[in-house]
């Protein structure tokens, strides 16, 4: 076992070594993820702490801006006057978080209802899935925006900044479930048709554990393949979320926050509040979904050979 | 000068970074009219062998070596355009699964007379005559009618059928078949192979025909290569071999039918299984299956020899006993 | 027949349709007609074989014999007790004695787990009792019985060639020492030379095992060497069913006579084959009276409007009128 197992991980290696585009891509999620997670370690400033900010400091260009640049403030401030680099990793750590739980809450909506819908068939089939043309015939953002000005205005500015992160993760979490659910629903059809599934059931197995032991994991990698998209797709949800306003409050930034804080500022000189943040946005993302792409090429042929 | 000569043929796979060789020098040659049967069990390279005459190796597979003459040109050096000229024109190909050939959004109809506009300068109405005729050629009933159909509204066997007359549209000097008849019923399979070996006979068209099925074999094709791991260990005229197998690999195969054997005892089976492409034992590919096999076995791959044209690579043809088939036995 | 055994499983007057009425929000199927009035019965000990060609419903009879999908008309009986409507729960000790091997080798072995999980599996359901020690002892043994190395049990079945895993699909079937194993078309995805391994191991296993087979094929020369009993299949209906040897002797109905001189043979050039007229129909849209006679060169106006009985004509059973009324 390990010799194969070995093989076949080094002969992925192998597969992911000459593809230039996914190294590049794994390296900049790596470093942007890392150093999302340590940003109080490598953060030269604290961003939540009020007391190091000084509103003196506003709208210092980064500092290859010769004229006017300050070496405490590598990317330059916003104008609150909190160092750029330091509330843009701080801001990613947000973004990342949101996108993570929000991927994590859909897989398992989706999940569950699409091994059920596709095992069970029948009435409760046709009831999810027409539940998920029905969602989305909606777009995601229409369905947050509504839910989200709807809770603002019900509960007031205070505590919904509070909440602002699990309402984020619900929100995006469960307007996004039908991409897995379809997809689940799509594979275990396939799935169930295959001898093994039938041979479980000629044992005497009952239906529940077909479907976790046998099924589920037969499942697994377009469930892995969506997930990473769907990590770019809920990043970029919340960004467009609190660009609107609806998502993260000013006092504690993510990435879609920032670059819209910054962009009243964009005309008056002031581009780099929200140009860097977006571009960290866009490398994010890219990297994410090439990721995502390469896996997608290198699981498919593979597993399904058969 | 034979119609089709296949010289030292070597073809291989780069996966990954190893390369997975799938024919080392195989020979083989095709006169005009002759039909060849390439027999063999999954992964002994029979397909491989048929399918690089025609430049269709899946990728990454390509041929690294050897020559494919036909007609004063090499096959094997030959580029795209050249080959299209010659794929589907000189030599067709039969696939096991009709619906390799057939486009299933188009009539049959479309597609005769695409294929014959592609390689004839003829117009419409000429093809669609000829189209007809070779459907009539290969029996299906009301061809006239049967050009508006689309391919899921016949039945396994007449797609076949319909292939096959795709095939003969140009008049071909070869038709390679890979298992034409594999995927049918068999009271189906044994109308189609008899419409094969009659039309190849009528027209004097070559065939190749590469099939895991020594019945089939037996009754359709004049000469067969036995192919195992690569090399073609038999080869001769199909019933010498059939009835006096020398290789003991096709000797194997052949006592393994239940019909070589009595009703309701043990089968002869060949031990083991066949070996994976990257780890083809030394010396004589079969040897460690084998139950002759000795020492020398181990040593060097033997070559292919014989008289009379049949021929086997294995060093103890001499030692081997005559073959002698239990269903004979029965018989008389 | 022997009238003084009972008979070990009985199918009586099975029919099954496919498709049909659509469910809630979904449109209407066209029905498939896949089985139509099956009666058949299975001795302990036999090795009952089932030929027909594709669609002929041979592959829906095994099937619906095993419980993967209920008739939806006639009965199942297993040593006697009707097993066809039991509940999940009901029927756990007739799934002890009742097992199946599949066609496909690459899609009867879930890919995901190793074959030791694989062939656990029964045990953990059906014997629950048995300690770690105790079904390792098992599983070895089995293994052992079908040719397969126990070493194997770490390995996923992708390592495997179609063989191998096709033996531990029988090992699988043998883990809770069933009395009858259904075995759908076990040998017809390998090569010839693998075939013969499995064939043999099958037999074997009978032999050691006193098994009774259902044995699903499209392959007559498999039928004779390996059936004692068979019944040949045409659009959902039996048409013929003798003892093999008889069968192969004295084929009486139409269909077994085409399809017996159809078998390619080694030792001659084209085939003697009895020619078929027509096409093939479809389960779909089944002709009337006997579902043979479109293709059958000794149809007449009885043969188009009624269906023939299945009847005892002193070598074989038949249900066909030329053969009745002495034709033939």
């Amino acid at each position: 076992m390990n010799v194969k197992t070995s093989f076949l991980s080094s002969d992925l290696v192998f597969r992911f070594r000459r593809d230039k585009v996914a190294v590049v891509s794994l390296i900049v999620v790596l470093i942007l993820v890392f150093s999302a997670l340590l940003a109080p370690v490598i953060a030269p400033h604290n961003p939540y702490d009020l007391t190091t900010i000084d509103i003196m400091d506003s709208e210092i260009p980064p500092v290859w801006d010769e004229g006017e640049g300050d070496s405490r403030f590598l990317l330059g401030t916003d104008p609150q006057g909190r160092d750029m680099l330091s509330t843009i990793l701080y801001g990613m750590r947000i973004s990342l978080t949101i996108g993570f739980f929000a991927v994590l809450l859909q897989a398992f909506l989706g999940v569950s209802i699409g091994l059920l819908s596709g095992y069970l068939g029948g009435r409760i089939d046709a009831f999810f899935m027409r539940l998920a043309d029905i969602q989305l015939s909606l777009s995601t953002l229409m369905v947050a925006i509504i839910t989200l000005a709807v809770f603002q205005a019900g509960f007031g500015a205070e505590l919904y900044s509070e909440l602002a992160i699990i309402m984020l993760v619900l929100v995006i979490g469960i307007a996004e479930w039908p991409q897995y659910a379809r997809t689940v629903r799509a594979s275990v059809l396939a799935e169930k048709h295959k001898e093994y599934v039938d041979a479980a059931r000629v044992i005497g197995m009952s239906s529940r554990r077909i479907m976790i032991r046998h099924i589920l994991p037969n499942t697994l990698s377009p469930i892995l393949v969506i997930s990473t998209i769907q990590v770019a797709n809920a990043i970029i949800s919340e960004a467009a979320l609190s660009f609107l306003g609806l998502g993260m409050p000013v006092n504690k930034p993510s990435l879609g926050s920032l670059i819209s804080s910054g962009f009243e500022f964009i005309f008056s000189g002031s581009w780099w509040i929200t140009v860097i943040p977006s571009v960290v946005l866009v490398a994010l993302i890219l990297s994410i979904n090439l990721l995502g792409d390469w896996l997608r090429d290198v699981l498919n042929p593979k597993l399904y050979k058969d | 000068m034979a119609l089709l000569t296949v010289r030292n043929l070597e073809v291989e796979f780069p996966l990954g970074r190893k390369t997975l060789q799938a024919l080392y020098g195989v020979d083989f040659s095709l006169e005009k009219g002759e039909r060849l049967g390439i027999v063999g069990e999954s992964g002994t390279g029979k397909s491989v062998a048929a399918f690089s005459i025609l430049n269709l190796l899946s990728k990454p597979g390509r041929i690294s070596r050897g020559e494919i003459l036909f007609e004063g040109s090499d096959l094997a050096t030959l580029n795209d355009d050249a080959m299209r000229d010659i794929r589907g024109n000189r030599i067709s190909m039969i696939f096991q699964d009709p619906m390799m050939t057939l486009n299933p959004v188009l009539t049959i109809g479309t597609q005769m007379i695409e294929c014959l506009k592609a390689h004839r300068n003829i117009s419409r109405e000429a093809a669609r005559e000829i189209a007809i005729s070779k459907l009539k050629e290969v029996m299906i009933p009301s061809p006239e009618n049967r050009m508006d159909s689309y391919p899921h509204e016949l039945s396994g066997g007449m797609r076949q059928r319909v292939v096959i007359a795709i095939a003969l549209l140009t008049d071909p000097s070869i038709i390679i078949a890979d298992e034409p008849t594999t995927a049918l019923d068999v009271t189906i399979q044994a109308e189609i192979m008899v419409l094969m070996l009659e039309l190849c006979k009528n027209n004097s068209v070559g065939l190749i025909l590469i099939t895991h099925d020594l019945a089939v074999v037996s009754q359709v094709t004049e000469r067969v290569m036995v192919m195992y791991a690569g090399r073609v260990v038999e080869e001769g005229p199909t019933r010498d071999v059939i009835q006096n197998p020398q290789h003991p690999y096709t000797r194997g195969l052949i006592k393994a039918l239940p019909q070589e054997n009595r009703p309701g005892s043990r089968l002869n089976q060949i031990r083991g299984s066949m070996p994976a492409l990257d780890a083809i034992p030394a010396g004589c590919a079969f040897n460690p299956r084998c139950d002759y096999a000795d020492g020398e076995c181990l040593k060097a791959i033997p070559p292919l020899l014989g008289k009379k044209g049949h021929k086997a690579t294995c060093l103890h043809t001499d030692r081997i006993p005559p073959f002698e088939s239990a269903r004979q036995e029965v018989s008389t | 027949m022997n009238t003084a055994l009972k008979p070990l499983v009985e199918i009586r007057n099975v029919e099954k349709r496919f498709g049909g009425d659509g469910g809630f929000l979904s449109s209407r199927q066209p029905e498939v007609k896949a089985l139509n009035d099956v009666s058949l019965s299975v001795d302990k000990g036999d090795a009952f074989c089932l030929v027909g060609e594709s669609g002929c419903g041979k592959s829906t009879l095994a099937r619906t014999v095993i419980g993967l999908h209920p008739p939806s008309n006639g009965e199942i009986l297993y040593d006697g007790e009707r097993i066809d409507t039991l509940s999940q729960q009901e029927k756990r000790p007739f799934t002890r004695k009742m097992q199946m091997i599949f066609q496909n080798p690459y899609a009867s072995l879930n890919p995901r787990m190793t074959v030791m999980q694989t062939l656990e599996e029964p045990l953990r359901i059906h014997r629950p009792e048995l300690s770690r020690q105790q079904v390792r002892e098992k599983v070895e043994e089995v293994m052992l019985s079908v040719g397969n190395d126990p070493a194997w049990g770490e390995r996923y079945p992708h390592e495997f060639s179609g063989g191998q895993r096709q033996r531990i699909s029988i090992a699988r079937a043998l883990m809770l020492d069933p009395e009858f194993v259904v075995a759908d078309e076990p040998i017809s995805a390998l090569d010839v030379s693998i075939q013969a391994q499995v064939l043999n191991v099958m037999m074997d296993a009978q032999e050691q095992r006193h098994l009774t087979y259902l044995f699903i094929t499209h392959d007559l020369s498999v039928v004779e060497h390996f059936g004692s009993r068979v019944a040949v299949m045409y659009l959902g209906t039996v048409c013929e069913l003798a003892d093999t040897r008889s069968l192969f002797a004295t084929p009486r109905h139409p269909y077994t006579q085409a399809l017996l001189s159809a078998i390619p043979k080694m030792s001659e050039e084209g085939a003697g084959h009895i020619k078929m007229t027509g096409e093939v129909p479809t389960a779909m849209n089944l002709p009337s009276g006997c579902v043979f006679h479109p293709r059958c060169p000794h149809a007449n106006d009885r043969c188009r409007k009624e269906v023939p009985d299945f009847l005892d004509n002193g070598e074989t059973q038949t249900a066909c009128f030329a053969v009745e009324e002495g034709r033939l």
